[in-house]
């Protein structure tokens, strides 16, 4: 029944296009909302302004850049090294009965709302960094070591699929050219996979600073511009969050704005991270 | 082009089926929608008043001042909820005052301060004391804690509190009364505000200038950091909504608040 066939077919377009339809209303709409206040303050005050009162007009967000970039450069820092280390053992190093074990609780790592890792920061790692380091604990601390958890998942499956996806003549060569399994590890694999890594990193980078409930909730919201890993920080998204049930007219559109900011930020990492992954070193 | 006219017939019903809940839903109910800090309260009042009335359905939800405000002109809900009052355009809605909220100065049970001036409280938020040995306290750093902007719990401190002063940008900032309660209280050098109606004793709530944030004190007019919380319609209310209002602002209904700390507006009530 070609006729029939035909129909489905339209159909399944359809609603393929409609995914794409919502995007492309969503980043319409952010724009329509956003850019009129960002071209009536001036992109510079906007983007390089310091202050932040909605109450006075003063809508400058250079504060919440660098906090974002402090955060997520915080979570970098220790997820990577976490990150390439478990991937490392997963793929080379690990007894079969231990993977069994160890990979889907990676992968639930995922699955943990983030509400869950925010709860866990305030009450067990807030403390800890209030009592022991000082400061109010709510901090870019705290926000980065609860980050470098949640992109480890991401981290580590894709950079695992890069190595799995070597040609196993790679690391036979080397072993038979007669280096140890750590120099074909350190000298070959990693640097053979070196893309999907660095790709993995960017994709785990555009989470950290998508991330929101949980950044709102460990990162004290305040609006100034961070000196130190103990200052309390605000990051573009839990800007929009926790200003938003009350915001109205410029300052709503202030919170649109943000958000075409961290558009193009997300944007740009996602783009880069494609870009990466499909050269191939070969 | 070919559709099964069985088929056609169930699509129709069940279209026909989920308009009649619509419309049923819209009928027997009505909407408050608005400030979370009277969400609980109004949560409360709708209870009991469903309890009395059966039949009748009052959905509560939040989303803040400004979005309940804004949903009554948009007519997606009857009532909005407003701890702050209203501005500009919003002046033209219909407002009901149901009752009064105080806002308590906030600070961990282990700071051994209990009373400070309204000077000091602005000087604090301003940033400009910034170690509780200068107010008498030990010499540690003083952190401060406030609500986010539009806030009706902040717009009301801005307005009796700090005047022409901006709270410091130092602060930390959190978006619910429970979450700023909760800093305090984990906090033992921190400072903050909240609705009085939620003082507990995981925190200290502080005297200003000697007087204590309690009842007497409000109605008597001593205690002046007190703000209204408002019901707000489209136009004066009839039918379902009205008779929710009469019944929020009955006797028992403002005993009610009364006990869960509001300051009841029942005295007003008598004089008009």
């Amino acid at each position: 029944m070609p006729v029939k066939e035909k129909i489905i077919e339209k159909i399944f377009l359809l609603i393929a296009l409609s995914s794409i339809t919502i995007l492309a209303l969503i980043t319409f709409f952010i724009f329509e909302e956003g850019l009129p206040l960002i071209l009536k303050i001036g992109p510079k005050a906007f983007l390089l302004g310091e202050r932040w009162i909605p109450g006075k007009g003063a809508f400058g967000i250079f504060p919440m850049i660098a906090s974002s970039f402090w955060v997520t450069f915080g979570a970098l820092l220790l997820g990577i090294p976490l990150g390439l280390a478990c991937t490392i053992f997963l793929t080379e190093l690990i007894p079969p009965s231990i993977g069994i074990l160890l990979r889907p609780a990676i992968q639930l790592l995922a699955a943990i709302p983030s509400v869950i890792y925010g709860f866990w920061g305030l009450i067990v790692l807030v403390p800890l960094i209030q009592n022991y380091l000082g400061g109010p604990g709510l901090s870019i601390l705290a926000g980065s070591l609860v980050l470098s958890f949640m992109i480890l998942p991401t981290i580590i499956t894709i950079s695992e699929d890069s190595l799995k996806s070597l040609p196993p003549s790679y690391k036979a060569g080397a072993l038979a050219l007669g280096a140890t399994h750590w120099q074909t590890i350190w000298r070959v694999l990693i640097p053979a996979a070196r893309s999907g890594i660095v790709a993995s990193i960017i994709l785990g980078m555009g989470r950290a600073i998508g991330e929101t409930m949980a950044m709102i909730m460990i990162l004290g919201n305040a609006v100034k511009m961070p000196t130190s890993f103990l200052d309390s920080a605000r990051t573009l998204t839990t800007n929009i969050g926790i200003e938003m049930g009350y915001a109205s007219g410029d300052h709503r559109q202030a919170l649109f704005a943000t958000g075409i900011v961290l558009f193009f930020i997300i944007m740009a990492l996602n783009t880069l991270a494609i870009f990466l992954s499909r050269r191939r070193v070969h | 082009m070919h559709v099964n006219p069985k088929t056609l017939l169930w699509l129709l019903s069940l279209l026909l089926i989920l308009s009649c809940m619509g419309c049923q839903r819209s009928k027997a109910g009505i909407t408050v929608a608005g400030s979370t800090s009277v969400e609980p309260f109004a949560g409360l009042l709708a209870e009991e008043y469903m309890s009395r009335h059966p039949e009748s359905h009052i959905y509560v939800q939040g989303g803040g001042s400004t979005a309940g405000i804004e949903a009554v002109i948009t007519r997606a809900a009857k009532i909005g909820m407003s701890s702050r009052n209203l501005i500009g355009e919003e002046k033209k809605l219909y407002t009901v005052t149901i009752a009064k909220d105080a806002i308590a100065i906030i600070i961990n049970p282990k700071n051994p301060i209990q009373d400070l001036s309204l000077n000091q409280i602005k000087e604090v938020f301003a940033g400009n004391i910034k170690s509780w040995d200068k107010l008498g306290g030990a010499s540690h750093p003083i952190i401060l804690v406030t609500r986010e902007e539009g806030s009706g719990t902040r717009e009301a401190f801005q307005k009796f509190m700090m005047g022409k002063e901006d709270i410091s940008l130092e602060a930390l900032v959190q978006d619910s009364n429970g979450a700023v309660r909760q800093v305090v209280a984990s906090n033992p050098n921190a400072i903050g505000f909240i609705s009085l109606g939620l003082v507990n004793n995981q925190i200290k709530a502080l005297k200003i200038s000697g007087v204590e944030p309690n009842l007497t004190d409000i109605e008597n007019g001593k205690y002046t950091l007190v703000r209204p919380f408002l019901f707000v319609f489209n136009e004066e209310p009839v039918g379902e909504a009205k008779s929710f209002l009469e019944f929020v602002l009955s006797p028992a209904a403002q005993k009610l608040l009364s006990n869960e700390g509001l300051v009841p507006v029942l005295a007003k009530i008598a004089q008009e």
